[in-house]
């Protein structure tokens, strides 16, 4: 120090100094750091009321944070059990090829299920009924209006899989009935109350335009397409026998996959399908999980984020009152540290540092009550709590520039406190 | 604080002669004060602490307010000197100029013969820190800190490590007499107690001015007393010691004694 002070004389001239040299005054930053702290610590309930501000801004920030973490993270696994492992192939060989309105082979089921990952495949359509009766009825006979309408899906045995049905009684057709085109059906538990079918034991049948089926299976739940519950579901060689191919195309692929093999399994199944014309298939992947997170989750966050925004600034307008009228009654103590050798700008920084550590404080302290919340919140819910590492080393840092922003003027103002002015008192 | 230097004569000072008239005419360098013997070990004369040369503040105006007329005064080393004053006179003032917390508007101030008129406001402070120990009327001891560490505070500022602090600290309330109370909060301590711990905090950086301002303004007659005595025990140990005070029993205790009134500063001849 002593050198540059000499250097500095020097270069502007001045003359040389033949006594000693006046070394500066400092303040090293560990004193800086107690003078701070025991300024904080002389007042303690005013410092922790004061602290209250910026403990619920950040609190608040990170549990808003954690939890839409949290919750994206449960729709996150929601959809890699569902969503993330289904690929639908449609099939629109018609628009290419106007005589081909079935692309899907007869053994599609069997050569989708060779691919790697794939766990269920199957064909389905929904049989045009427009030219033909449709109705379903419990009995042979009876007027149209006594009759019932559904969809009539023809469905191969891969989709009922691939759906995961919850069978309440009976059960689902399977490559037997299918190969041997057997005039069975898959029935919800709502179709089934409508027409009076209570019991499986008796082998009851239903009717689809005065043709018998054998009911199988009832239905009342299913993971995936939900409107199978909605409609009376036939083998699709039975389908094809009856009504004959769709003839307006239509025909769609359900593929349940195992977890991460959607992509690839939707990039092959075109060529695996139809190796002379993959074009006629057109595989669509699962969505990604973070559009859907986020398109779900943006619209609460940012007004959540708003209103700790707002806990923020009251926070900070606290620290900032509190700091002043300390500054005001600390004058006496200001003139003192000015009389011991303290500069104006020692002064600032020890009511910058004073007013930051509070933040700082109150920033952990709200950090650690907002993650309890989100891990209580999460324990209650019985879900995976989830804290970015970031948002957990982010908040006191806020808390922190939250303080040293609220300390700017309070700390200008003891600095520009006139030590012989401040002593009088 | 507001000094009107021109009714001077009219006053009934018959025992004061003026240090320094302001009319321009030249003072033998080192007016009054008794002159320093010759150094036994023959090392050379120390600079004076303090050297007034026609040093004087006048506030700008308008008017322009003389609080302090220009005059020349010279504290040795190892001199205790007391300046009375009526409140109003200029004392404050004074205590301002010679602690470097204000700066005169004239003149040259020499403290251990560093101009410090040539300073920079930084340089100012510092030297304020490390060559002058403060000791005012109100004590100003930070209530929630124990006696040493209201002693301690006194080396944050100059640069003094660390692990030394606490030793020092420790050393200078023995010197003041009270090594048995170096944990107690001024809050439990006496009036004279408080102001020994102030002293102790002056002292520990080891100033070569104690600047008192009304030292005993706030303590009873019994600690007041000690307080003045502990004063010269220092100025016997060779401290400088600047007692500013309204009290003429207070000022009877220095060695020398200058009176200042109307902002005028004249030294004050013995009985």
């Amino acid at each position: 120090m002593n050198h540059r002070r000499r250097r500095r004389f020097t270069l502007r001239g001045r003359r040389h100094r033949t006594g000693p040299v006046v070394e500066p005054s400092v303040l090293a930053p560990r004193d800086l750091l107690g003078e701070s702290l025991a300024g904080m610590l002389q007042r303690p309930a005013r410092s922790a009321l004061t602290a209250l501000g910026t403990v619920l801004g950040v609190g608040t920030f990170v549990a808003i944070l954690g939890l839409t973490a949290t919750t994206s993270s449960q729709i996150d696994s929601r959809f890699s059990v569902l969503t993330a492992t289904e690929v639908n192939i449609e099939d629109i060989g018609i628009e290419q090829n106007e005589f081909v309105p079935l692309a899907f082979p007869k053994d599609a089921d069997a050569r989708m299920a060779k691919l790697a990952g794939v766990e269920h495949a199957g064909v389905y359509w929904t049989v045009d009924t427009r030219n033909t009766d449709a109705t379903i009825r419990s009995s042979p006979i009876g007027d149209e209006s006594t009759g019932e309408r559904a969809n009539i899906v023809a469905a191969s045995p891969g989709v009922i899989e691939a759906a995961v049905p919850h069978v309440v009684q009976g059960r689902v057709y399977d490559a037997y009935a299918e190969r041997t085109a057997q005039p069975v059906v898959m029935i919800g538990s709502g179709m089934a109350a409508r027409l009076g079918i209570t019991t499986l034991q008796t082998r009851p049948a239903l009717f689809i335009g005065g043709r018998p089926f054998t009911v199988v299976a009832i239905i009342d739940d299913v993971k995936r397409k939900a409107d199978l519950l909605l409609s009376v579901v036939v083998p699709r060689s039975t389908a094809e026998k009856i009504w004959g191919e769709p003839a307006t195309g239509g025909a769609k692929m359900l593929v349940a996959t195992r977890l991460g093999a959607a992509q690839q399994v939707a990039k092959l199944a075109p060529t695996a399908l139809r190796p002379d014309h993959p074009e006629y298939f057109k595989a669509v992947p699962p969505p990604d999980p973070k559009t859907l997170r986020g398109n779900v989750t943006s619209d609460l966050q940012q007004l959540f984020l708003l209103l700790a925004a707002i806990c923020l600034v009251i926070g900070a307008v606290g620290i900032a009152n509190t700091t002043l009228v300390a500054v005001l009654e600390r004058t006496g103590e200001i003139g003192l540290r000015r009389a011991l050798g303290a500069r104006g700008g020692h002064i600032t920084i020890q009511f910058l540092a004073e007013s930051g550590s509070l933040g700082a404080l109150g920033g952990l302290i709200g950090t650690s009550l907002g993650t309890l919340t989100v891990v209580g919140v999460a324990v209650a819910r019985d879900w995976t709590p989830v804290v970015h590492p970031t948002t957990v080393a982010a908040a006191p840092a806020i808390g922190l520039l939250t303080g040293l922003v609220a300390g700017l003027y309070p700390a200008w103002r003891a600095s520009r406190i006139q030590p012989a002015e401040a002593l009088r008192r | 604080m507001r000094a009107n230097g021109g009714r001077r004569s009219s006053r009934g000072d018959d025992e004061t002669v003026a240090l320094r008239i302001p009319d321009g005419s030249p003072t033998p360098p080192r007016a009054g004060g008794p002159p320093t013997p010759p150094r036994v070990d023959g090392s050379p004369t120390p600079p004076p602490v303090i050297e007034f040369r026609q040093v004087g503040l006048t506030y700008p105006g308008p008017p322009p307010v003389p609080a302090f007329r220009p005059c020349d005064l010279t504290i040795e080393q190892g001199e205790f000197v007391t300046v009375i004053g009526p409140s109003g006179s200029g004392k404050s003032t004074f205590l301002n100029i010679a602690g470097l917390l204000d700066a005169p508007t004239e003149g040259t101030y020499l403290l251990d013969g560093i101009d410090t008129g040539t300073l920079k406001d930084g340089d100012r402070t510092a030297l304020r820190g490390r060559r002058i120990g403060f000791v005012f009327q109100s004590f100003h001891l930070l209530p929630h800190r124990s006696a040493r560490e209201n002693v301690q505070l006194a080396m944050v500022y100059n640069g003094a490590p660390r692990a030394e602090r606490g030793r020092r600290a420790q050393e200078a309330l023995e010197q003041v007499g009270l090594g048995h109370r170096l944990d107690s909060l001024p809050t439990r301590l006496s009036g004279g107690e408080r102001q020994r711990v102030a002293i102790a905090r002056a002292l520990v950086s080891r100033p070569s001015l104690l600047l008192c301002d009304e030292p005993t303004g706030n303590l009873d007659s019994r600690n007041a007393d000690s307080v003045l005595g502990l004063l010269e025990q220092l100025h016997a140990t060779g401290m400088t010691v600047l007692v500013i005070t309204h009290d003429p029993a207070v000022a009877s205790r220095g060695v020398r004694t200058v009176a200042i009134r109307d902002g005028v500063l004249r030294e004050q001849v013995a009985v």
